[in-house]
């Protein structure tokens, strides 16, 4: 009766990361029937390259550590535009999130005492992160996965959600296609997670893989929900940058926190000139300090000195770097200088960060034991997206929920490292167990549009329509130049502009893209589906990054560089209501006293 | 020419196949992996090839180089004699969807009939980092299934039915030596994922990208831990020639 494959499930799931897995291991545990929906294979999600750890006040490594040091840390961390109660429940929940993972097998590094050891990140006062050497996100995707798996819930592998469907104003289910058939798929679903991660293969040089074409940030937005924070992008400071073949993979923090340190051409360790007026007297101040600081660490002792400024956080060393490259004080091949080798024993350093040693010596002919990396900024994480409730993680749209990198305000401004894993696991969560809860409430199932089925069918054959077009990877590869170029680290006015224009002309080719060869796993007809995603939410970007005239976590703009207070009472929130794409200004949710006493505590 | 990489890609089904030749630009430091997203780029924009991290994190990437199993991001294409063609192939194990895509699907149901971790009642979850040591080992596999793509039982033999592979046997192993672990899996690893039926060539040692003695320090133990239940001629075998075990 059907035309195209139908499934109905309580809860439809998108996206199989830590976000994703966790989520649909709730639903499911509240005895939703779940769908959960990826774009890969089981277990090859993003999170599977997440490194350094996962950050929750455990306080197993320093007694010292507690929610309330956490949520100030990530306040801060992210400038102050955080919602604070996503800050505060992910603060408070992540420690049993945590615990949670290792009562489901996971094997994290221990302590002399056999608990779980923590180790030190950027931003976070006390050892926090949780980890396993440098492959913690495998460790949590596997152990997630080898729960889920006897969990009854259904997973649908290699298949693509392209869009969302509605019934009135509340979510139907989605629609999408089977990478291998190129088969249309329909879900009817009571609720939907996005869970779909971010959208970095919108810029040049990144640390993301081919998953991360903005798919869930542009198919809310489209399906009329609201997006926030949209302008602040999170370049990893540390990126390889040779050779070309590995230009934007991720070298951990974690290299960082185990005592690596960065110096430009001159061997000057340039990060203690550059810490910012908010985070002065955090730190230390001299290279005697610093290392004592390290010995302390490697001792397994309190240390008595300030923290290196190397870890300080992201946005901040990402742009000191920056500036020693542009003025000429980089490394050969266009970064600096990442050392651990001088400050950790050959043995200590394959042992802490095997995968990082193995990267080097196979990818870049680098033995890290002996000689220093070369790194340089990578475009790594979303800091904005679906704009969501708090406690539930439901979107402005009724029945879709979203968690993880696609949902937006959890961060703020800048995220700090190890904040992505706990926020994953703590939002996954909630977002799974108020899915179910919403299904629940449903008597029946929404709804689905055929003539909206039908008009999006014709639209992904699009692709297949045209004798003569251009080819796919080619507009990609442009709107990623573009974006790197224009809309990159620092921005201003006139590249805003511009790449506004740009953007413009591209989607112009976008429409007459030709994808070539025939539905069955077809990698260019997929892409070309995708550039719809990127160049929509790369607009959605760069208006915001417009509207914002000052200089915050991970928007900078050459032409307002302060940050100014009033901006820092505002977020800004992207619709879609029709054929524009549209910012507001909203001021941020009042914080109670005693949080805001935390947050200004000691500043 | 120097500046270029000649590359034989297998294209088309199971049903239907051939090897298909392509040139691409040589660039510094160069794997496999960029050449086949060149080939993408610029002259087939179709082919199929699965991959995510393109930093050996994964496991998406498998396939068989100059007939080796490699993960094609960790394959350096300097590595091979310049002006050599180099073929580029699906791992033969699995059935092939297309061109550098197989059906691993199969792997996925083996995992399922492994009872999952179950923790001792009333543990305080203190373990020594050397205890943890030994399993991590284990938990370092990035299921890239290149030990089942060059597995005899599996490869040669065809015995999906009777045996799981190195992969979960190496998963089996990472739960029974689990410190906290407190479930008996021992029929599940001679019934269902076959032990007795690995003759311990350990190809699958060899191959394995994240360096895992999956031979000696997953299969061997675990059939040990079998044969003190049952009797098994290949362990039989093995203690008689080099007096190990």
């Amino acid at each position: 009766m059907n035309k195209y494959e139908q499934h109905e499930y309580d809860v439809m799931v998108v996206g199989a990361g830590g976000a994703g897995l966790r989520a649909a291991i709730e639903a499911s545990a509240h005895g939703a029937k779940t769908a959960l929906v990826c774009k890969s294979l089981l277990g090859k999600a993003h999170t599977v390259m997440a490194e350094g750890g996962v950050a929750a006040a455990l306080a197993s490594a320093d007694a010292r550590d507690s929610w309330q040091v956490h949520f100030r840390d990530t306040m801060r961390g992210g400038n102050f535009l955080n919602q604070w109660r996503m800050a505060q429940l992910h603060a408070q929940e992540a420690p049993d999130r945590v615990r949670e993972l290792q009562e489901w097998g996971a094997v994290f590094d221990r302590t002399k005492d056999g608990g779980i050891l923590q180790r030190n990140f950027g931003g976070h006062t006390y050892p926090r992160l949780a980890h396993v050497g440098d492959r913690t996100g495998l460790e949590m995707i596997r152990t997630l996965q080898d729960k889920g798996i006897h969990q009854g819930i259904d997973v649908f592998m290699e298949c693509t959600i392209r869009s969302l469907l509605k019934d009135g104003d509340r979510v139907a289910g989605g629609f999408g296609y089977w990478r291998e058939t190129g088969r249309f798929v329909l879900f009817n679903a009571k609720a939907v997670v996005l869970a779909t991660g971010g959208i970095g293969r919108c810029w040049e040089i990144s640390s993301n893989s081919w998953e991360y074409t903005a798919d869930g940030h542009a198919m809310a937005m489209w399906a009329g929900a609201d997006l926030v924070d949209m302008e602040f992008i999170q370049f990893h400071p540390t990126g390889m940058v040779w050779p070309p073949s590995v230009r934007g993979t991720l070298i951990t923090e974690g290299v960082r926190g185990e005592g690596g340190v960065l110096k430009n051409k001159d061997g000057e360790r340039f990060m203690f000139r550059n810490i910012p007026e908010m985070f002065r007297g955090d730190y230390a101040e001299t290279e005697e300090e610093a290392d004592r600081w390290v010995a302390s660490v490697i001792a397994n002792e309190r240390p008595d000195a300030r923290r290196p400024p190397e870890l300080l956080k992201r946005d901040v060393v990402a742009r000191a770097i920056r500036r020693e490259v542009i003025a000429g004080r980089g490394s050969p091949h266009g970064g600096v200088f990442l050392d651990i080798a001088s400050k950790r024993t050959p043995e200590e350093i394959v042992r802490k960060l095997p995968g990082m040693y193995h990267q080097f010596k196979e990818l870049a002919d680098v033995d890290i034991t002996k000689d220093p990396m070369e790194v340089g900024p990578t475009c790594h994480y979303m800091m904005g997206g679906v704009r969501v409730n708090p406690e539930t993680q439901e979107s402005t749209v009724p029945g879709l929920f979203a968690a993880g990198e696609v949902s937006g305000g959890m961060h703020g401004a800048n995220r700090l490292g190890g904040n992505s894993l706990s926020d994953l696991l703590v939002f996954g969560k909630r977002a799974g167990e108020f899915a179910a809860k919403h299904a629940k409430g449903m008597d029946s199932f929404p709804s689905i549009n055929q003539g909206e089925v039908e008009s999006f069918a014709r639209e992904a054959l699009g692709p297949f329509d045209p004798a003569e077009g251009e080819n796919p990877y080619t507009i990609h590869e442009d709107l990623r130049t573009m974006m790197q170029r224009r809309v990159g680290i620092v921005r201003s006015e006139d590249d805003l502009r511009f790449a506004l224009e740009e953007l413009g002309r591209l989607r112009e080719r976008a429409g007459r893209v030709k994808s070539g060869g025939n539905i069955q796993y077809n990698p260019g007809w997929h892409l070309a589906l995708d550039l719809w995603n990127m160049i929509d939410i790369s607009e959605a970007v760069t208006r915001a990054a417009l509207t914002r005239t000052e200089s915050r976590g991970g928007h900078t703009r050459e032409d307002f560089p302060e940050t100014d207070k009033e901006w820092g009472k505002r977020n800004l929130v992207i619709r879609k209501p029709g054929d524009e794409i549209i910012v507001a200004e909203e001021p941020l949710a009042p914080m109670p006293e005693d949080l805001q006493a935390l947050v200004n505590k000691a500043d | 020419m120097a500046d270029e990489v000649t590359l034989s890609i297998h294209r088309g089904t199971q049903e239907s196949g051939s090897m298909v030749e392509y040139k691409v630009p040589r660039q510094p430091g160069m794997v496999i992996l960029d050449a086949v997203h060149s080939v993408q780029a610029m002259h087939a924009p179709d082919l199929a090839c699965r991959w995510n991290c393109k930093a050996g994190k994964c496991g998406s990437c498998s396939g068989e180089v100059n007939g080796k199993p490699r993960l094609m991001c960790m394959d350096r294409v300097d590595k091979y004699p310049a002006g050599e063609t180099i073929t580029v192939r699906p791992m033969k194990t699995f059935p092939i969807i297309k061109d550098l895509v197989t059906d691993v699907s199969w792997n996925y149901e083996v995992n399922k009939k492994i009872p999952p971790f179950k923790p001792k009642a009333g543990t305080d979850w203190k373990f020594s980092q050397e205890e943890a040591n030994r399993i991590q080992e284990f938990r370092k596999c990035i299921e890239c299934f290149l030990c089942q793509d060059v597995c005899h039982v599996l490869r040669d033999h065809s015995k999906k039915e009777k045996f799981g592979g190195p992969r979960f046997l190496v998963r089996a192993a990472s739960l029974e030596m689990h410190p906290i672990d407190d479930d008996d899996r021992l029929e599940v690893v001679r019934k269902e994922l076959g032990v007795g039926l690995c003759n311990i060539t350990k190809c699958c040692t060899e191959v394995c990208p994240e360096h895992i003695h999956i031979t000696d320090n997953a299969i061997i133990p675990l059939k040990e831990r079998v044969v003190d239940r049952h009797y098994d001629p290949v362990l039989w075998l093995w203690r008689k020639v080099t007096g190990k075990g």
